[in-house]
């Protein structure tokens, strides 16, 4: 059964795959949005932002990174609800295959096409200067924390996808997680920040992901920030699958 | 003409191809189905005999995708039971879905892909051997050849329709369901999915198809059923539902072409070399 489970799920990763590379305007709007806040944050208002001794493209990355995740699982909305809305998700459910798999190769091509965004994005920030000593662990623990976010939010937007009514809707959830790092120690530190703002900024998922990324990079030690970070993920990754595996129920007799 | 109208129930009468001890393709007993207040079947019984073709007719909002929903292991019954070609729909759903393959209402191919990548697909997805080698045949089969190479999204209504019953056919299921088969379709388009349903029935194929064209099930049907207000108001052959009324007087009327016909002929009718419906 999960031999079958991962064939059919190779077969319609397969398919998704072949939907991203004949427009890959998908990946490139994923990054665009990301490398365009790069380009105004180091170079516009860098100079004035106080962010430690490190050069401010250093600082600013991982938060990047993470708006570039929020901003590409949004496709999955999207392309799993234009499955629903024109039949062929229900085709595939009448078919006998393994049914989660359906679900599984949308997930499954949501992480390819971030994980290809990112690469430009950190590409772009090279160029720009960014820097980093870290070594193959370092490297590899933040990639880890990378694609365990994705999955995270691309479950949620399996929800959204499974229970949107309009393909705008389909997409539109995903502006409040892109707009979450901007309440975040990702642009600025959060000690000039109003206490309200600065305890909501401290306590939401973004701050002890990005500060365990940047720690990661500037071989610092990471402390307790990974773990409340890795919590984070694997608890949003834990709850979206279960909310996404009901909606899929209530979906699907 | 002497027909027994005194039952028409579900008793499959004529039954061409089975032995005894085989299940019928499709058996549906006391289907209910609510959705909230709203009871959408209420008791439904229907058979579907191997190598048959049965209509299931009925006005829209009558139920009649509902009951193609439950027999593709869409949608859960509430009550009653319904097995595909032997298997039972909520017990033993991943054979139901071997033996069947669901044409919806609205043809599911993927737009992005080629014609003959959506086949390749559907053949990988049922684990056949050659996906390459199905895609072809299929496509030669449906008159898709040429367009095969070119993406889902510039084909025609028609060409989409052809595409939808090939990819419903890779790995020749043997219950086929149609469900408003030619609903939305130009009278060509059409002739061409009839032609290709009777194809189907005669390779040896049992068809549910729906549809709320009258004319459409008694070209196309051994066997016609009514479904209304959730029930089976009558299920027969068309001589038995015209047994129904009284005898027929005899009338002469002068034979005027209809729109159809003239339509056909100034259009040249393409599909007449396939032999669909030149007599019409």
């Amino acid at each position: 059964m999960t031999t079958r489970t991962f064939r059919d799920t190779t077969v319609l990763l397969g398919r998704s795959l072949r939907h991203v590379l004949r427009s890959p305007d998908t990946i490139i709007t994923t990054a665009i949005m990301p490398i365009a806040m790069l380009l105004l944050f180091v170079y516009v208002f860098g100079g004035a932002i106080r962010a430690g001794s490190q050069p401010y493209v250093d600082y600013l990355l991982p938060g990047i990174l993470l708006i570039t995740i929020a901003s590409g699982i949004s496709y999955t909305a999207f392309r799993l609800f234009l499955d629903l809305k024109g039949g062929i998700f229900e085709r595939f459910q009448s078919m006998p295959i393994a049914r989660p798999s359906v679900l599984w190769a949308h997930v499954l091509t949501s992480l390819v096409a971030n994980l290809v965004s990112l690469a430009v994005v950190v590409g772009v920030a090279v160029l720009m200067g960014f820097r980093s000593q870290a070594g193959l662990a370092a490297w590899l623990a933040v990639a880890g924390i990378l694609i365990l976010f994705t999955l995270a939010l691309t479950w949620l937007a399996v929800i959204a996808g499974l229970s949107a009514k309009t393909v705008d809707g389909a997409s539109a959830f995903a502006y409040p997680l892109i707009f979450l790092p901007f309440l975040s120690s990702a642009f600025v530190p959060t000690d000039t920040m109003p206490a309200p703002v600065r305890a909501f900024a401290e306590h939401q998922p973004v701050t002890s992901i990005v500060d365990a990324i940047r720690a990661l990079f500037a071989q610092q030690p990471v402390g307790g920030a990974i773990w409340v970070a890795l919590a984070w993920c694997a608890g949003t990754l834990v709850v979206a699958y279960g909310l996404a595996m009901l909606a899929y129920r209530r979906r699907i007799a | 003409m002497t027909v027994h109208v005194s039952r028409l129930t579900s008793k499959v009468i004529g039954d061409k191809t089975t032995t005894a001890d085989q299940a019928p393709a499709i058996r549906v007993r006391g289907l209910t189905k609510s959705f909230k207040d709203l009871e959408v079947l209420r008791g439904v019984d229907l058979d579907v005999a191997r190598g048959s073709i049965v209509a299931l007719l009925g006005s829209n909002g009558a139920g009649k995708t509902t009951v193609v929903r439950i027999l593709a292991t869409l949608l859960r019954a509430d009550g009653g039971s319904a097995s595909v070609n032997g298997f039972d729909v909520s017990a033993q759903a991943a054979d139901v879905r071997a033996s069947l393959s669901l044409t919806g209402q609205f043809a599911a191919v993927d737009e992005i892909l080629t014609g003959r990548e959506n086949l390749v697909l559907v053949a990988r997805l049922r684990h056949l051997g050659d996906p390459g080698a199905v895609a072809d045949a299929m496509l030669e089969r449906f008159s898709l050849t040429d367009a095969g190479g070119r993406r889902v999204s510039e084909y025609s209504g028609g060409m989409r329709r052809r595409l939808d019953l090939a990819m419903s056919l890779v790995g020749e299921p043997p219950v086929i369901v149609l469900d408003e088969p030619t609903t939305g379709l130009d009278p060509q388009a059409r002739l061409e999915v009839w032609q290709a349903v009777r194809e189907l029935a005669a390779a040896g194929a049992s068809v549910l198809l729906t549809t709320q064209y009258l004319d459409e099930a008694e070209q196309l049907a051994d066997r016609i059923a009514v479904l209304h207000g959730g029930r089976i108001l009558v299920a027969g052959t068309l001589a038995e539902l015209k047994a129904l009324l009284p005898p027929a007087t005899v009338e002469y009327v002068e034979k005027q072409p209809t729109l159809e016909d003239v339509f056909l002929a100034l259009v040249g009718d393409t599909s007449a070399g396939r032999g669909a419906g030149a007599d019409e």
